[in-house]
């Protein structure tokens, strides 16, 4: 197959590309929430990003909260954004950050005014802002302008016969083209942590990912009370045929191809060094790690199920792809690709990959994915600790 | 022909299967992705989609491979053609 050169998406101030031309109602803090859903309730097309966190958080993981505010405004699938806390000064960080981006973005703070005063003054800019998105237009982008994150779910065995390895087939062939691409789930490489280290594109990134790994699996060892074995594999995971982590993290580890990564990013942190591959220290919770991806910058993500995982994103559409030809059958809304004739030889691996491809670009062009066209919005921000 | 178990590399003990489920003495053709090469094996048990088959007899303390690689320890010996999974082997991580 011919791999087309472009794709149509929405240009950015910054020079990036969205697949998608969100308006987006951003809280900073679980208590900003019903300000942020009242306004997005008034003013049609907008969506909230209601969470959990972003009180009395310090240290690393009050930074991690902030790269993932700022990274989510900051994403090219988002046109303008909203910022609604408690607070004057850390919406106003967020309000700053988002803005080195040159998109519009304005924040409101609900102290000495309240929900009902801030609603309105909100409401009104969303409008504006609304209004203005609904205007632009896709434009002919370079296909290198995808940045295209990955994450497994669900995984059976299918998913590391088939269903990975055509997304790693997707890499092998996007790579050359100068995308972005990239891979987190840290835990779920335990077992094939010492084969994907030496997939490190330099002995820098390498050593970085082995040092990664190493302070994660120093954290179970610490924190865990018996093993991970009630978790990992889940029982989702066992009911699929999947023993062990291990058998998991080399199935999981398919989906990269023959890509070597270029370096090792923090969560939520965007990549820096250019095109190709990148692994990102990630939960292995679908929607904390696609959250974290969203926020580093990726506009399109791949999703491959064994028994049925059906995560969405409110910024970052989430293509689904799977080849339990059970789960294709049972769950067919869920799955935008299926690929399930790889296990019955009636589909090659290149085949599935080049079906994959066109998918990815449709949905880039505009198309809807199963998880949007179904509502999934899961938006869950990554806690390293607790609370002061 | 039909293709009821896959597996991934020429060094694996285990394969997979890929249709709903197969029975047991039912003889299987396996085709090996590695090499694109088939062989074929009499399963002992029931063993759903998904599931893995011993190709060969395998003893307690034996490594299971899987895309070549060592993905777990046998604690209770698997026949060849009986199923593989959480009731006869075990990580050898934590």
């Amino acid at each position: 197959m011919e791999i087309p050169k472009s794709f149509l998406g929405y240009k950015r101030e910054n020079g990036r590309a969205g697949t998608r031309n969100h308006v987006i109602i951003l809280p900073v803090d679980d208590i900003s929430n019903a300000c942020a859903e009242s306004v997005s309730n008034n003013i049609k097309g907008t969506i909230a990003l209601p969470h959990s966190y972003g009180r009395l958080q310090f240290g690393a993981d009050l930074e991690l909260h902030f790269r993932t505010m700022i990274g989510t405004g900051c994403n090219p699938n988002v046109a303008a954004v909203i910022v609604i806390g408690i607070e004057p000064k850390w919406t106003k960080k967020i309000v700053d950050g988002i803005a080195k981006t040159g998109k519009p973005v304005e924040g409101f703070h609900i102290e000495r005014t309240g929900d009902i005063g801030t609603v309105m003054k909100a409401s009104k800019k969303a409008q504006e802002f609304v209004m203005w998105a609904s205007e632009k237009q896709r434009e002919e982008c370079p296909i290198s302008d995808l940045w295209i994150s990955v994450k497994c779910g669900e995984s059976d065995t299918t998913s590391g016969l088939a269903s990975n390895p055509t997304v790693g087939n997707l890499m092998d062939k996007l790579e050359p083209l100068g995308v972005h691409l990239c891979f987190g789930e840290t835990s779920e490489l335990t077992g094939a942590e010492k084969v994907c280290a030496t997939r490190g594109a330099t002995k820098e990134a390498s050593d970085k990912f082995m040092k990664t790994w190493s302070a994660y699996n120093d954290f179970i060892l610490k924190e865990a009370t018996d093993d991970l074995s009630e978790s990992q594999p889940t029982a989702g995971n066992i009911a699929g045929g999947l023993t062990t982590i291990e058998e998991k993290a080399f199935g999981n580890f398919q989906k990269i191809g023959n890509c070597k990564f270029v370096d090792v990013l923090e969560p939520a942190e965007e990549p820096k060094k250019g095109k190709g591959l990148y692994f990102m220290d990630t939960s292995s919770a679908a929607a904390e790690c696609v959250t974290l991806q969203a926020a580093a910058g990726f506009n399109i993500h791949l999703f491959p199920t064994g028994q049925g995982n059906i995560v969405g994103n409110p910024i970052e559409p989430v293509v689904k792809l799977t080849a339990n030809p059970l789960t294709a059958k049972s769950m067919s809304e869920h799955v935008d690709c299926d690929v399930s004739k790889i296990l019955s030889r009636e589909m090659n691996l290149s085949e599935a990959g080049d079906k994959l491809i066109e998918t990815t670009l449709r949905v880039a062009n505009g198309r809807l994915t199963c998880a949007e066209a179904l509502g999934h919005k899961e938006f869950v921000m990554t806690k390293l600790y607790r609370s002061a | 022909m039909a293709t009821e178990i896959i597996i991934h590399d020429q060094k694996d003990n285990v394969g997979v299967v890929v249709i709903e489920k197969i029975t047991p003495k039912q003889e299987c053709n396996c085709w090996i992705m590695e090499n694109d090469s088939s062989k074929s094996i009499q399963s002992k048990d029931e063993i759903p989609l998904g599931h893995k088959i011993a190709m060969i007899d395998l003893n307690e303390g034996d490594t299971i491979l899987k895309y070549g690689h060592d993905i777990g320890k046998v604690v209770k010996p698997i026949k060849k053609g009986e199923h593989v999974h959480v009731h006869n082997v075990k990580t050898k991580k934590w």
